[in-house]
């Protein structure tokens, strides 16, 4: 599997570090929702199919990716900046 | 008398095995059961056969979208064990193990058990203080556990490299005896056939495709052989949990699906009766009764429903191989090939009855399914049964991750693929 680093161009998956499901919102910090912290925690959506996911070209530039992989077929269909890692909810 | 036995075999034999019948049928499915439990693996049909074996319901119909036994429980690497350090763990997977030890009786199947021993390596001196600890966790739970030695070791597994210039020296290990392997597809086929007997039908080649609901209720199943209803509606589908359950419109779950590989090589003369683990990494490995060395490491590592792996892996599983076994580098891998793992994020199982009313759901094997087979499917028949979990299977439970009551035997935390 190669991922196409924004930096570093296609690069072999063992230079990467899988993060995982890039859906998630994290809560604000002080955020006292538990049910929010759970699903950040321990839900996951789990799809056979396209897969939003965060990983880390670890053994590279280090920078976070929000890569588009197809769970079924390993294809990779898009591949960017995570800029901000997980998502984070907005303040209000 | 049992449909297997010494004087059927010789009858049999004498007239050309031409009277022997199929060992299950190939039903069409009936527009309606007591019990649905879809998946054909191991737990589903474990689950049928006690359904009708301990608790006499026998309108039950086994869904396979494949054929019988084409998923994990014809993937795995056979190791059956029962070393956990946490309670509820060890509980539920010794009362596997003693399933396990009248299996072949209890179904008039040879399951082929063989109680080689599991011997975990340790490579630093906290390593072996961790193995004692869980040593004795396990013997104060009256499973049977051991601490050796390096002399011991060497003794057990002559290939075995043990000597200070190993890659990652062996300082001891823990071994429990009972554990051992089994032949996987006869699981299947002796559940099957058990199951069968007592009124199951397994239906193969039948895939869901969708939930019939009443309001929240989960009156039945729609599949690629039309639209069957029945009062309780159980999931035993391992990897394929979130897609089904996307079916059911619960689109999130404690789980994510990995892929794992396994190897066997060509056949061997006997070189390592037991069944090995390696301390500084993840690999295990075994001998089949063929001769053939089964073996296995980590997970590939990101979610993948592909039921096939990548090279790094087999590159690190082959590595790991070599550094206990150096005099094993010329020997040729025979075949490869990937399960999906329905890891959890504790790394323990969920057999639950819902979350649905009318729903009842067993998943989240990780890497350990096989050795679970027998109690799963107890511990799950009973749940249906009777609409709440036995002992054994009361802390398996899906809302444990909202409660704060995980069951996390590594420690590893809420990330699945280091379980």
């Amino acid at each position: 599997m190669l991922i196409t680093c924004p930096y570093c161009g296609p690069r072999d998956v063992i230079e990467f570090t899988y993060q995982g499901d890039g859906n998630r919102q994290r809560p604000q910090p002080a955020s006292q929702n538990l049910d929010a912290w759970n699903a950040y925690v321990y839900d996951r959506l789990n799809p056979a199919g396209d897969h939003n996911e965060i990983w880390q070209h670890s053994g590279g530039c280090r920078a976070h990716l929000r890569v588009v992989r197809n769970t079924i077929t390993h294809e990779i269909l898009s591949t960017e900046f995570a800029r901000g890692g997980h998502k984070t909810e907005s303040r209000s | 008398m049992a449909e297997y036995s010494a004087f059927s075999l010789l009858k049999n034999a004498l007239t050309g095995n031409k009277d022997w019948k199929p060992a299950w049928r190939k039903p069409d499915p009936k527009a309606s059961y007591d019990v649905i439990v879809i998946g054909g693996g191991g737990h589903g049909l474990s689950t049928a056969y006690y359904l009708a074996k301990e608790h006499g319901i026998t309108n039950v119909a086994v869904l396979e979208k494949g054929w019988l036994g084409s998923g994990n429980v014809g993937r795995n690497t056979t190791a059956v064990r029962s070393n956990y350090l946490l309670p509820q763990n060890t509980r539920f997977y010794e009362h596997s193990m003693k399933l396990w030890e009248n299996l072949s009786h209890d179904l008039n199947y040879n399951v082929m058990f063989s109680q080689r021993g599991c011997l975990n390596l340790a490579h630093t001196p906290a390593q072996l203080d961790d193995y004692a600890r869980r040593g004795n966790a396990m013997r104060h739970l009256g499973v049977d556990a051991e601490l050796m030695s390096v002399d011991q070791i060497k003794r057990l597994v002559p290939a075995l490299d043990v000597s200070g210039s190993a890659r990652f020296p062996v300082v001891g290990g823990l071994m429990q005896r009972r554990a051992g392997s089994a032949r996987h597809d006869a699981v299947a086929w002796g559940y099957a056939r058990g199951a069968d007997r007592r009124g199951v039908d397994i239906i193969e080649n039948c895939e869901v495709t969708g939930f019939l609901r009443d309001g929240d209720r989960v009156t039945g199943v729609s599949t690629t052989r039309g639209e069957i209803r029945a009062k309780k509606v159980a999931l035993a589908v391992a990897g394929s949990t979130g897609r089904v359950m996307q079916l059911a419109g619960i689109s999130h779950m404690p789980i994510e699906s990995h892929v794992l590989q396994a190897f066997v090589s060509e056949s061997l003369k006997p070189i390592i009766d037991t069944i090995l683990t390696f301390g500084m990494g993840h690999f295990y490995i075994s001998q089949s009764d063929k001769g053939g060395l089964v073996y296995g490491g980590d997970l590939d590592g990101y979610n993948s429903y592909a039921q096939r792996g990548s090279l790094p892996i087999v590159d690190e599983v082959m590595s790991e191989m070599l550094a206990l076994f150096p005099g094993l580098a010329r020997v040729r891998m025979l075949r490869s090939w990937g399960g999906l793992c329905d890891m959890t994020m504790d790394g323990s199982p969920i057999i639950t009855t819902g979350p649905l009313p009318g729903m009842y759901l067993n998943c989240g094997w990780c890497y350990g399914g096989f050795k679970a087979t027998p109690a799963s499917g107890w511990c799950f028949a009973y749940t249906i049964a009777k609409d709440e979990p036995h002992d054994f299977n009361a802390p398996f439970t899906l809302d444990r991750f909202y409660r704060g009551l995980i069951i996390d035997d590594k420690g590893q935390g809420a990330t699945p693929r280091l379980h």
